[in-house]
């Protein structure tokens, strides 16, 4: 009798352990490294991250890590009740993790924005779209940087 | 420092147009990730903030980092509902501030 109870309490226990490690689960599709991942948090806090909706044109292959062009697209109706409130990005191997931060007034007509970065590694860039709804989406791109930018220092 | 700021919005629009502005500013963008030819680091000189007003409402203003290439450059756009002035502001590291307009006729 002793026995069989303490064997339920076991599978009890095991059954509580498993359905809390399920719960528990990682949500973000791709492992961000350390850096990144604090200055995404540092943006938008502790909301949750979803692929989609958002597209980051960068070119795959870069000679030029001094000027790297870049257009961050959203889709919305951008309307008063719909729209996007922010845009951030980052990279992965700069110095430092941010790279441009973007806020919509309620007079901006497009979700898009573009300018030129500078890119120090062949690395993953992230864009994060935050919506006046409190929802983030995001797109990822890879760029292969063949002359490096940030970090070289000057020629005597 | 002198800056010099170009600025492209269109003359003319009809109401509720969607309007593409674009921005240029002149300015090195110092990282301060670099080292000089002292081998002292060169100090930070960024711009900082860039806002655009329509009418003095906000409609648009980004935050940058030193991973914003020389010479900042931003396109974004604007709904034009109403005849007006674009007021641009950048705003960065040692005091640097500089504001340019630009006039809109909305028929």
């Amino acid at each position: 009798m002793l026995m069989r109870f303490k064997i339920t309490r076991r599978d009890a226990l095991l059954l509580g352990g498993m359905a809390a490690a399920g719960a528990a689960s990682p949500t973000p599709s791709a492992a961000v490294p350390g850096q990144m991942e604090a200055a995404i948090r540092k943006a938008i806090g502790d909301a949750k991250v979803q692929k989609g909706r958002v597209t980051l044109d960068l070119p795959p292959l870069v000679e030029n890590g001094n000027s790297v062009p870049m257009t961050v697209t959203v889709a919305s109706p951008m309307t008063e009740n719909d729209r996007v409130k922010a845009i951030h990005v980052f990279n992965e191997k700069n110095p430092q993790a941010n790279v441009i931060s973007v806020q919509f007034g309620p007079h901006a007509g497009k979700a898009e924005v573009s300018t030129r970065i500078r890119l120090a590694d062949t690395q993953k860039i992230t864009a994060i779209a935050v919506m006046s709804d409190g929802t983030c989406w995001s797109d990822t791109q890879d760029v292969v940087v063949t002359l490096a930018a940030c970090l070289e220092d000057l020629q005597p | 420092m002198s800056a010099r700021a170009l600025i492209n919005v269109p003359k003319q629009a009809k109401r509720g147009d969607v309007i593409e502005i674009k921005t240029l500013i002149s300015h090195q963008m110092e990282t301060g990730f670099r080292h000089g030819t002292n081998g002292r680091m060169i100090p930070r000189d960024i711009i900082t903030t860039f806002t655009a007003k329509y009418e003095g409402e906000e409609i648009f203003s980004t935050t940058f980092f030193p991973a914003i290439a020389a010479n900042p450059f931003v396109t974004f756009y604007a709904v034009a509902d109403k005849s007006g002035t674009f007021t641009f502001t950048w705003e960065g590291d040692n005091g640097f501030s500089v504001t340019e307009e630009a006039k809109i006729a909305v028929a």
